[in-house]
């Protein structure tokens, strides 16, 4: 039990998808535009790693070798169309503010370098933990990136005003800004790091 | 199809709506290929032939399979599968014309598959190139050149990163800013310079 509480772990801080492993920067900077938004992203996220973790895991043994990448992307794919049918059915508005970013999923280098490299050897259960730790790191990481990007750059935050008279700098609502923020944040984490040892 | 919309789909796609700086598509290839500028233009080369044939191969497949049968919704899948299947043929080439070219990608080369730009300029083609299901005239060229167009883009910061990163390898940096935080700043201003050509409107 221990260990399968520390493989859900791992996902959030220590080998935390954006911040660490560095993987799926495209819908991070795009999406990270507002709180909303990046929830979005990243409950969406979640649900393609858990589904295609646990199908893959279960999968292993049917899929040959030479092959399997293109097996686990139809895997990955099939998900992601259910996200999108999902997303456009009952929120046509957030659809609209993710935009070509939803199919991008399919994609996005966590899902795939979690199919790679843990799902296809490991058993289900963990498999299971794995994607879920994996998609809730990815979904911090949104609201912590886009928490900072819609604070600074609209003065807002899940579009409520908090300080009034607050001057935003506009540049971080853009793609500029999403760049400046990521790449001072992963600096900021590498000076932790290096702190610590 | 008139001229002037082949200089938009170029303006946009190359420098307004640069593919990395702008869309943040194939990002995770720019910052880790971006070190030196010969693996970068091989790769930028690459790219682009990827997403001019896939532009090509997608839209065929979404004018004359999915729509006919009214499959749309399976659009995602198939256009993954068929850009894979390309992406797979071009790393044999490699294979076979350089192998120091290709040990050098290593990861990166099979990675095509899930660069964002690939699939994103596929994606956006339909979203472009289609109302209500139904081309518009001239679409496929219009495709084709949104293909070219968008690995050009890649290409122009791609060489222009490589430039820089270039130039970075003597200098005295933190250590902690290293790599990839330092070309994420780079990134930032860069795209911050594209920005200037958001006024641009025909």
């Amino acid at each position: 039990m221990k260990k399968l509480f520390n493989e859900f772990l791992k996902g959030i801080i220590k080998e935390n998808p954006t911040f660490v492993l560095v993987l799926g920067l495209c819908p991070t900077l795009a999406v990270s535009v507002s709180v909303i938004n990046g929830i979005g992203m990243g409950i969406a996220a979640t649900f393609v790693l858990l589904g295609s973790n646990i199908i893959i895991s279960m999968i292993k043994n049917i899929i040959p070798d030479r092959i399997r990448i293109p097996c686990f992307i139809v895997v990955i794919a099939t998900f992601v169309t259910i996200v999108e049918m999902t997303m456009k059915a009952y929120s046509p508005v957030l659809n609209r503010a993710l935009g070509i970013y939803v199919p991008l999923i399919v994609v996005n280098c966590i899902v795939l370098g979690r199919a790679e490299a843990y799902a296809q050897k490991a058993p289900v259960i963990n498999a299971l933990f794995d994607g879920l730790g994996m998609g809730i790191g990815f979904t911090l990481a949104l609201i912590l990136i886009s928490g900072i990007r819609e604070f600074l750059g609209a003065g807002k935050l899940m579009g409520h005003t908090l300080i009034k008279g607050f001057e935003p700098a506009y540049v971080l609502g853009m793609p500029s800004g999403a760049l400046l923020v990521i790449g001072l944040l992963l600096g900021f984490f590498n000076l932790l790091k290096e702190r610590k040892q | 199809m008139n001229l002037a919309q082949f200089l938009t789909i170029f303006i946009s796609a190359v420098f307004i709506y640069n593919v990395i700086l702008s869309r943040f598509l194939g990002l995770c290839s720019f910052i880790a290929i971006s070190k030196e500028t010969k693996p970068a233009l091989a790769m930028s080369l690459a790219v682009m032939f990827v997403t001019t044939m896939s532009s090509m191969i997608t839209w065929l497949i979404y004018r004359f399979l999915l729509i006919p049968f009214n499959l749309t919704y399976l659009r995602t899948i198939s256009f993954i599968l068929v850009i894979a299947t390309f992406v797979q043929f071009v790393e044999m080439v490699v294979r076979k014309i350089s192998p120091a070219l290709y040990r050098f990608f290593g990861i990166y080369l099979p990675l095509i598959t899930v660069n964002c730009a690939v699939l994103g300029v596929a994606v956006l083609n339909v979203d472009m190139f289609f109302v209500n299901t139904k081309a518009v005239p001239g679409s496929f060229y219009y495709s084709l050149f949104q293909g070219i167009c968008v690995g050009l883009g890649y290409t122009l910061a791609m060489l222009l990163m490589s430039g820089i990163r270039e130039r970075l390898q003597l200098s005295n940096i933190p250590k902690c800013v290293k790599d990839f935080p330092l070309a994420f700043v780079i990134a930032s201003i860069m795209s911050l310079a594209f920005m200037g050509f958001n006024g641009f409107r025909f």
